[in-house]
């Protein structure tokens, strides 16, 4: 038992046999599934459309509750979490959605200082930090320019702004190219080592093998809702079978 | 600055930039809280005016119980003492023969001949005991107590009560009372449409920034960050509508009293409806806003509630 307690703590995320069904007729979305993610560590979650990837990702945001099974991110156990403190987790970490989410009517200063004006951070620190955190990820230049003036990879670099100005212990990136051409999509990913490097826990969904294999992380790959593989340094092939990798463990 | 004291800051910053940015939505239902407001207040202020005229004309009630010469003081006070202990009795009085005397001819100085002829006759008037009932519906209880024949008979004339006031006293407490009845079910219906029709406003603001409060969720703000703005907007309206119900009638006060010559409509006495406006003016704005904001607050509550659930667990 203390071992178990002492791994809940050591570990940034826990899943275990974690079951989401939203319809009974149609199967399990996720099934079983359990997973172990430490501190710094840098995970790409693969799989084909409808495999179960953004359940995960709703589930570790508490959007969504699971039908069965324990989550436990960052020492929060999701059975013990009351309605009330879901914002309070959702602080701790921080969210990038493949349709950027940012607010139209803000400029990119403003929608990475609501992140921070939420929690009730007074406006000098705001006017402090955000634009160390715009540096980060390039866009310092572009501060007082609309959403509607970006590129997209410039968008998304905002959202990821957005999710680490509170600099939370885990980003969670939730096909962050997937509306992005190949060289936004490698500027996105830069920013996502970067903060990696800084000490974050990065939870990576993707489709595009290309980065997979370049980046040479974990990679998760789930199929119809159950953990097909899960290898350290691998590569992926959408059509193709994982090829051989270094086994994890 | 604590961080609870920037986030309400927060909260109430952008629930007037959205007051202004809704304007027209805020028009709507800032027109109907006016409504519900001055109906209120119109109710109140009609409500203490037939009071007023009811307790005008109940103070000048009184009995008048003449008393035989040959009483005695010592029967005189029983019979004061058992007026008294009557439940329906509010002041009970005793003039002697003197003293009735004394009241008469301060009642009539200026009229020499009368003072002229009193004093070179006897004292010609009665011992007198006043009698002021509690209540005018409680006449007859006062009544049938002196009528009782061992009171009757202590008494040198029928007691006078000035009681012919009693129709028109019935027809005033009947109106008022039909008066109030419908006042109260105008204000509940008023008040009722007040706060669908801005439940309503707040639940089109909120649909038309539903993407942003989605993202206000995701990025983790609390129920009321997200809440509070809708409530300030609304408050916003119960406040500025309140203020301009009580002008509303202020206006209406200054017209009426301009193009009616008579002071009073009706049974309505408008000259104290008016002296009671300006009287009370400020504690009559304090529940006017105690009403907007509580009607402002009560709707935005209600209507940001849906949108704020989280899921439930699907078992």
């Amino acid at each position: 038992m203390v071992s178990d307690r002492y791994a809940i703590i050591l570990l940034m995320i826990l899943l275990d046999r974690v079951t989401k069904t939203y319809n009974k007729n149609l199967g399990s979305a996720l099934d079983r599934i359990s997973l172990h993610v430490e501190p710094k560590e840098f995970v790409i979650v693969v799989g084909q459309s409808g495999a179960g990837k953004s359940t995960l990702l709703k589930l570790l945001t508490r959007e969504e509750r699971p039908s069965s099974g324990k989550i436990i991110v960052g020492g929060i156990d999701y059975d013990k979490l009351p309605d009330k403190n879901i914002p309070l987790l959702r602080r701790k970490i921080g969210v990038v959605f493949q349709d950027f989410k940012l607010l139209p009517n803000r400029t990119v200063f403003e929608n990475v200082a609501f992140a921070l004006e939420i929690v009730g951070v007074s406006q000098k620190e705001i006017n402090n930090t955000v634009p160390r955190v715009l540096d980060i990820v390039n866009l310092k230049d572009k501060a007082s320019r609309m959403p509607r003036e970006l590129s997209g990879g410039e968008r998304q670099r905002v959202a990821i702004a957005r999710a680490i100005v509170r600099q939370p212990k885990i980003l969670i990136a939730d096909e962050p190219t997937g509306n992005l051409d190949p060289k936004h999509a490698w500027d996105v990913i830069a920013v996502l080592e970067k903060i990696n490097r800084y000490g974050t826990t990065v939870l990576l969904t993707t489709h595009n093998q290309d980065i997979v294999n370049k980046l040479k992380r974990r990679v998760i790959t789930i199929k119809q809702g159950k953990i097909d593989s899960d290898r350290a340094n691998a590569s992926y092939n959408e059509k193709r079978p994982v090829p051989e990798a270094r086994v994890r463990n | 600055m604590g961080r609870r004291t920037t986030t309400f800051g927060r909260i109430v910053r952008t629930g007037m930039l959205n007051f202004v940015r809704n304007a027209w939505l805020a028009v709507a239902a800032m027109a109907i809280m006016i409504i519900t407001l001055t109906i209120i207040l119109f109710s109140l202020i009609v409500n203490a005016t037939f009071r007023n005229t009811v307790d005008q004309i109940t103070d000048k009630i009184n009995i008048s119980i003449y008393l035989k010469d040959t009483v005695s003081e010592a029967q005189a006070k029983t019979f004061v003492d058992d007026l008294r202990a009557l439940p329906s009795v509010e002041k009970v009085s005793y003039l002697d023969k003197a003293a009735a005397l004394r009241a008469y001819m301060k009642q009539n100085v200026g009229n020499e001949s009368l003072l002229k002829a009193i004093n070179e006759t006897d004292n010609p008037l009665p011992a007198t005991i006043q009698v002021k009932p509690r209540d005018l519906n409680q006449l007859g209880q006062i009544r049938s107590f002196i009528e009782k024949p061992d009171n009757k008979k202590l008494q040198s004339d029928p007691a006078s009560d000035n009681g012919d006031r009693r129709e028109a006293i019935d027809k005033i407490t009947h109106a008022t009372n039909i008066m109030r009845r419908a006042g109260v079910v105008a204000v509940a219906v008023f008040a009722t449409i007040s706060v669908l029709i801005i439940f309503n406003t707040i639940q089109m603001a909120i649909f038309n920034r539903r993407d942003e409060l989605q993202i206000m969720r995701l990025l983790g703000a609390s129920t009321w960050y997200i809440r509070g703005p809708f409530v300030i907007e609304a408050i916003i309206y119960g406040i500025l509508s309140a203020i301009i119900s009580i002008l509303l009638i202020n206006a209406l006060f200054i017209t009426a009293s301009n193009s009616l010559q008579a002071t009073s409509l009706g049974i309505l006495d408008i000259s104290y409806s008016q002296q009671y406006f300006r009287n009370h003016f400020w504690w009559l704005l304090v529940i006017q806003l105690a009403l907007g904001i509580l009607i402002g607050a009560a709707s935005s509550i209600i209507a940001t509630r849906r949108y704020l659930k989280f899921k439930t667990p699907k078992k």
